[in-house]
């Protein structure tokens, strides 16, 4: 017989009692892990921006427009290779809950700096020619049955009215990362509307897609763009797509935080639930401990078995948990719409910290009955009876 | 026979609350090895007190306590954890079996602490268990076993080890008239024919005259003699 034969034995010595631990933390390491999915999927999008890429909008806010005259004057700026620019365009597709972001962009420009966005060459090549067509990512194709040759029609909200668009090109996302949830069609074909129906909002812009040589030089391009635009009616922001996008999820910094805290209250429960348990096991065993002194062992022989069976009941749980949180993120997944996470699973680092938890929470459940195993003397020991 | 237990001017005091309770007054007593001394007295005279300073769970307020050289009241915790594994054998009245463990996994513990390999270990503890004639039950759990094969289990578990000293707490004090007497006749062969030195504190005058020596305990002194 072997001390980790004694340290399973015990750990099963009341079977419901550690069953109901096991099943506790593993219901909790679940909503940890779902919650740090969520949580790392609202930064996905800061972290598949492209380092060589800036992002130019109006400085005041990014729902201001820009000037399309901007392009030219930021196409000069060395270490810059190319310009382009988007517009949101909102509008509703079928029914309001259909979200996915809709985008007027320079159809000769926009593949080129979005090279993640993989596009058949005889796709890209209709798409250019033609002014009220539209490309859309596989995700969009997929959910909505819709195939090249078909018609999409959206109801304008920021840009009224009816607005009919072919579907002339599928693009694949190249990287797990890429959003595959984009609908993307010409800005001219909008501009003209707005020139005929808006004038003054014809040659709006939302914002400049930069791309740069040199990511090494993105701060120095930045303060270059935003200078030639100092002191004009609209003076502008230039900074990384990552950072642009972490500014997106400012915005959502309260609920992202509530989710960061909550998840490592759920910790914190683990470890009550667990520190429950092992003060009850060890408290019902102390006449067993001081027995198990009197035999020769020491402090260190029973500071190993207590912390074996909390270990033991917490690596149980937490194994329990993270290999049903894989299923259910993926269950879970089915019902996000597509188009808010671009990515939408466990995280490597999400793993690690459940492990790291599972360790953390049996390592300190099993201090208290330690500290009490090795204070309690021997004779109080045998006496006890609880 | 040398003295292989001396107790020289012990006294023991607890502090409850800041109020000092006296149990044991300068008591002072040599057990000669291979000797088998009953310690008898009222609850509350000190017996098991005694019991637990000479064997090393418990420290003397003052005085010596020397068990086969040693001056085990200068040890330390950790130095007496080994000094008990070494030496000495304990019986309790309520046996103290772990029960999840069988009869051969709880003798099995106290040698699971040194080098035996595990071939040494199954010899050792079908010895022991042969010793207390239960070796047909070494993979039945306590609570598989009547009062009196649980205490024999025990005291395989306290021979285990092969120590010099044998301290029963009051190893009848549980069990019907026959297992008693079982008990009995198994520490008085321990006794006789292993040489165990044993110190057995009971009430019973029963037991009790099955030991060589019977000292008596009043509120905290030894008051007499008998041979």
């Amino acid at each position: 017989m072997k001390i980790l034969k004694l340290i399973f034995k015990n750990s099963f010595r009341h079977k419901l009692r550690t069953t109901l631990t096991i099943f506790g933390i593993s219901i909790a390491v679940i909503a940890f892990g779902l919650l740090r999915t969520v949580v790392t999927a609202w930064y996905s999008s800061v972290k598949a921006a492209s380092a060589n890429r800036l992002i130019v909008r109006q400085s005041v806010s990014f729902i201001f427009p820009l000037s399309y005259s901007y392009r030219e004057k930021i196409a000069q700026v060395p270490g810059v290779k190319e310009v382009t620019f988007a517009n949101w365009f909102g509008g509703t597709y079928i029914d309001k809950n259909n979200f996915f972001a809709r985008l007027a962009v320079d159809a000769d420009t926009y593949f080129e700096v979005y090279n993640e966005f993989v596009l058949p060459k005889d796709q890209l090549d209709t798409f250019k020619k033609e002014r009220n067509s539209c490309v859309i990512g596989a995700d969009i194709a997929k959910k909505y049955h819709l195939k090249l040759g078909d018609v999409m029609t959206l109801d304008g909200d920021i840009y009224p009215g009816r607005w009919e668009f072919v579907v002339r090109g599928i693009y694949q996302p190249k990287f797990k990362s890429t959003d595959a949830m984009q609908m993307l069609f010409h800005w001219s074909y909008l501009d003209e509307t707005m020139k005929q129906e808006m004038p003054g909002r014809a040659g709006d812009v939302g914002w400049f897609v930069v791309l740069i040589n040199d990511p090494a030089q993105s701060a120095s391009i930045s303060n270059q763009i935003d200078g030639i635009f100092n002191n004009s009616t609209a003076e502008t922001k230039t900074e990384t797509e990552a950072a642009f996008q972490q500014g997106f999820i400012q915005s959502s910094s309260a609920i992202i935080t509530s989710m960061n805290f909550i998840s490592f209250v759920i910790i914190g429960i683990i470890m009550l639930v667990l520190g429950n348990t092992m003060i009850m096991s060890a408290r019902e065993r102390t006449r067993e401990y001081a027995v198990l002194k009197t035999l020769g062992f020491s402090g260190k022989h029973l500071a190993g078995i207590i912390l074996g069976e909390s270990l033991l009941i917490s690596f149980l749980g937490g194994g329990i948990g993270l290999l049903l949180t894989f299923p259910i993120v993926s269950g879970f997944s089915q019902f996000i719409p597509k188009g808010i996470f671009p990515v939408f699973e466990i995280e490597p680092i999400t793993i690690i910290f459940s492990c790291g938890s599972a360790i953390l929470i049996g390592i300190v459940a099993a201090l208290f009955p330690i500290q009490r195993a090795l204070t309690t003397k021997i004779v109080d020991g045998i006496r006890f009876s609880g | 026979m040398a003295d292989i237990i001396q107790v020289k001017n012990v006294s023991k005091s607890y502090w409850r609350d800041s109020i000092e309770t006296s149990v044991l007054h300068d008591i002072s007593l040599d057990i000669k090895e291979g000797e088998f001394m009953a310690l008898m007295g009222p609850s509350g005279s000190g017996k098991t007190t005694l019991l637990n300073l000479i064997s090393g769970i418990d420290k003397p307020t003052r005085g010596e306590i020397i068990i086969n050289g040693t001056d085990i009241s200068r040890l330390n915790e950790s130095s007496l954890a080994k000094w008990r594994s070494n030496n000495i054998g304990f019986v309790f009245q309520f046996y103290n079996l772990i029960p999840v463990l069988t009869a051969f996994e709880n003798v099995e513990l106290p040698i699971l602490l040194t080098k035996l390999s595990k071939a040494e270990r199954k010899q050792h503890v079908e010895t022991a268990l042969n010793i207390v004639g239960l070796n047909d039950r070494m993979d039945h759990y306590p609570k598989q076993l009547s009062g009196g094969q649980e205490q024999r289990v025990a005291i395989a578990r306290a021979i285990v080890t092969d120590p010099v000293i044998l301290v029963a707490d009051e190893p009848t004090g549980d069990l019907d008239r026959n297992s008693a007497g079982e008990i009995l006749t198994l520490m008085e062969r321990l006794n006789q024919e292993f040489n165990k030195t044993i110190l057995m504190v009971t009430h019973d005058p029963h037991a009790a005259s099955k030991a060589h020596v019977i000292r008596h305990l009043e509120k905290g002194d030894l008051i007499q003699e008998t041979v």
